[in-house]
């Protein structure tokens, strides 16, 4: 495995791999939609990262983090136990949960930290959910020395204290968010007040694909190093393309990450796996394309929960990486254009998962994941044995632990 | 001419600039904003802004996210912001009334429909937060059909040569975004203004408003002189939610505000 290189690679033009249009848009979804306070920002962040595309150097230097610091390629494991104990389609993990900082949540960081340094930026901001993106971003501030505000909401920082506690010790700023439901909605308009209020200085660091072009297809891109390395690997282990990928989705850039190198392999089916919450129909849910309809918010179209007046709703989920209303209009697309499916997977059929993976194969998912292992669970024993199934275990549990405990009854 | 056009060009005459107070729509309940807003043109008010309110209004500081939950949870849509323009215009026929919003309530209810029946309502402007001149073409051509104004937005941050994109086919009036920031928060000087004004006029001939972080009398003198309009949107509603008591109007609420408005007004007079 030598090939970390390919995210920036360019599709063929009549290729599905093509979005987004030059206006940023995927079909009807995407788009700017920022005050004009933010425009130029985003007219120059869009030159900034074509340059960066276009120079060898920037691609030299990406690789050489991602393959020292990040620690990539990740392993592709055959979870053999798990196979034989779901009785059908074999399941594979590709295993992001081993990079540094515990998640794929740092390919993305990674990836924009060197366009900010090239844009002369000093300070970042950041929205987090489960603090994984926000414990990822912390470190490369650390790492090349860059002040650092985080915004969380404040039910998040209650809910995910490790990670809080890690970014205080990489020396990053925390700021709980309290208003609306203090989740991963009202951090990111916090962090896009505090964006707006600090433009000269301040690169907002988005953490998934979405918010106003081009972040959407530079999270994407940068991402895109799971599929490219789930391809070659694949092709190693068992001499063909698997025949399902499943991927868990919040913003969804891990299952951007995984799905975007195969949208041209018509063979191979992409599902999408989002936080049902208490059911798709309790009104306590998180899956925005089962449940949602298009709108606008955070600066791109996309299915949005929102009620017929178009205010936006709530997210509910056990995982608050998955708890926002909205999802990257890349999938919005993908959804329409059928390529790919959306389903949901409940609290409790998550909190399932994540005690099965850890007893089979000895890996403690993170809760995002866990919901990604539960369809698995679910259509794994309705398939032949000799098919293949890829699951993206995008992150490690540990942050999950009191969470769990608590959902089990157990006091720690 | 619109209503508009004869607002700006009868104070032209006067030789002032004008004072366009903000309100947000049913804070903190629909009857009491109804009667600030038909006591606003007596108390001063030469154009009237009107805020849509919205779950998620990431260009707004706190006081107006504040003001923003109290209409929501006094039953605000577009729908009861429209049927409010219409009480308005049953007893006044001259005042001009902007809607100021986000995006997101407009495509719910319906890009077309909504230029339409807000034109019928008697609205003559909307100011779309995030919806910058790349996306504007989701509105344009049925504003145009309808007969409102699409108030566009100028930013410090927005460069010479952008003025004259963004403002190529703008109508009614520009609006100056005087701070890079949110609602509420810094304020420009008179300097800067002294500084940013030529350059926006460089680039339209349309009156141009001052907005965010006026707040005092002094200020909305010195923005409206400089510029052509000072919108003054927080320190009212600081004003406002200041009487509350539980959220709920108390008999200061409208009073208050009217009399800093008189205060403001009578300082764009001066």
């Amino acid at each position: 495995m030598t090939n970390t290189s390919s995210p920036l690679s360019s599709p063929l033009a009549n290729s599905l791999r093509s979005g987004p249009d030059d206006r940023g848009r995927f079909g009807i979804f995407g788009g700017r939609f920022v005050a004009e306070t933010l425009m130029p920002l985003l007219l120059e962040l869009d030159e900034a990262y074509r340059a960066a595309q276009a120079d060898p150097e920037f691609r030299r230097e990406l690789d050489y983090y991602l393959k020292d610091y990040v620690g990539r390629p990740s392993p592709l494991w055959f979870a053999q136990h798990l196979t034989e104990e779901l009785g059908g389609a074999k399941v594979y993990f590709k295993r992001e949960e081993l990079n540094h900082t515990g998640s794929h949540k740092l390919n993305n960081v990674m990836g924009q930290i060197l366009v900010a340094r090239r844009m002369g930026k000093t300070r970042i901001v950041a929205e987090t959910g489960a603090g994984q993106h926000g414990v990822a971003t912390a470190t490369v501030c650390a790492l090349f020395g860059l002040k650092c505000t985080i915004y969380m909401g404040a039910t998040d920082v209650e809910r995910q204290k490790p990670n809080v506690f890690r970014m205080h010790l990489l020396g990053a700023e925390v700021k709980p968010v309290t208003a609306g439901a203090g989740t991963l909605k009202d951090a990111m308009n916090e962090a896009m007040r505090d964006w707006v209020a600090n433009v000269a200085d301040t690169y907002f660091l988005v953490g998934t694909v979405a918010g106003p072009h081009p972040y959407p297809e530079m999270v994407r891109d940068f991402q895109s190093v799971i599929g490219v390395e789930v391809k070659e690997q694949m092709t190693q282990a068992e001499g063909r393309l698997p025949d399902v990928i499943v991927a868990a989705i919040g913003g969804g850039s891990n299952a951007m990450g995984i799905f975007h190198p195969f949208l041209d392999d018509a063979d191979v089916r992409l599902i999408g796996v989002e936080a049902a919450g208490h059911g798709l129909d309790t009104g306590k849910t998180a899956a925005s394309i089962s449940r949602g309809r298009p709108g606008v918010l955070h600066g791109n179209r996309t299915y949005l929960l929102q009620d017929r007046h178009g205010q936006i709703e709530e997210a509910h989920s056990i995982s608050a990486g998955l708890d926002y209303p909205g999802i990257g209009p890349e999938h919005s697309w993908l959804n329409d254009i059928g390529r790919a499916e959306y389903v949901g997977v409940t609290d409790e059929e998550a909190l399932e998962a994540f005690q099965v993976c850890t007893r089979t194969e000895g890996i403690i998912p993170a809760l995002e994941c866990a919901h990604g292992l539960a369809h698995v669970m679910k259509i794994a024993p309705t398939m032949a044995k000799d098919q293949i199934i890829v699951l993206n275990v995008s992150g490690r549990g540990d942050k999950d632990i009191f969470t769990v405990a608590h959902h089990l009854g157990v006091k720690l | 001419m619109s209503r508009i056009q004869t607002r700006f060009a009868a104070l032209k005459k006067e030789g002032r600039g004008a004072l366009i107070p903000y309100l947000q729509a049913c804070d903190p309940d629909y009857d009491t904003s109804l009667e600030l807003l038909r006591a606003m043109p007596a108390a001063g008010a030469d154009l009237i802004e009107i805020g849509v309110p919205f779950s998620d209004p990431s260009a707004d500081g706190p006081t107006i996210q504040a003001a923003a939950l109290r209409g929501l949870k006094a039953g605000a849509t577009l729908g009861r912001v429209l049927e409010m323009v219409r009480a308005f215009r049953e007893t006044d026929n001259e005042t001009p009334i902007v809607l100021m919003g986000y995006l997101n309530p407009i495509d719910s209810y319906g890009p077309a429909e909504f230029c339409f029946d807000a034109a019928q309502a008697g609205v003559d402007g909307i100011i779309v937060v995030d919806m910058p001149t790349e996306e504007a073409d989701l509105l344009d051509a049925h504003a145009r059909e309808a007969g409102l104004d699409i108030i566009s937005l100028v930013a410090p941050t927005t460069s010479n040569s952008r003025l004259f994109h963004v403002l190529r086919e703008a109508s009614g009036f520009v609006y100056y975004v005087s701070i890079t920031g949110i609602t509420g928060t810094n304020s420009a000087s008179a300097a800067d203004l002294e500084k940013a004004l030529p350059r926006i006029r460089e680039a339209t001939s349309l009156p141009v408003a001052i907005g965010f972080g006026i707040s005092t009398p002094e200020q909305a003198r010195t923005a409206s002189r400089i510029g052509d309009a000072a919108v003054v949107a927080s320190a009212l509603i600081k004003t406002m939610a200041s009487t509350l008591e539980n959220g709920q109007a108390t008999e200061r609420t409208v009073p208050a505000v009217l009399k800093q408005l008189e205060s403001l007004a009578a300082a764009v007079r001066v």
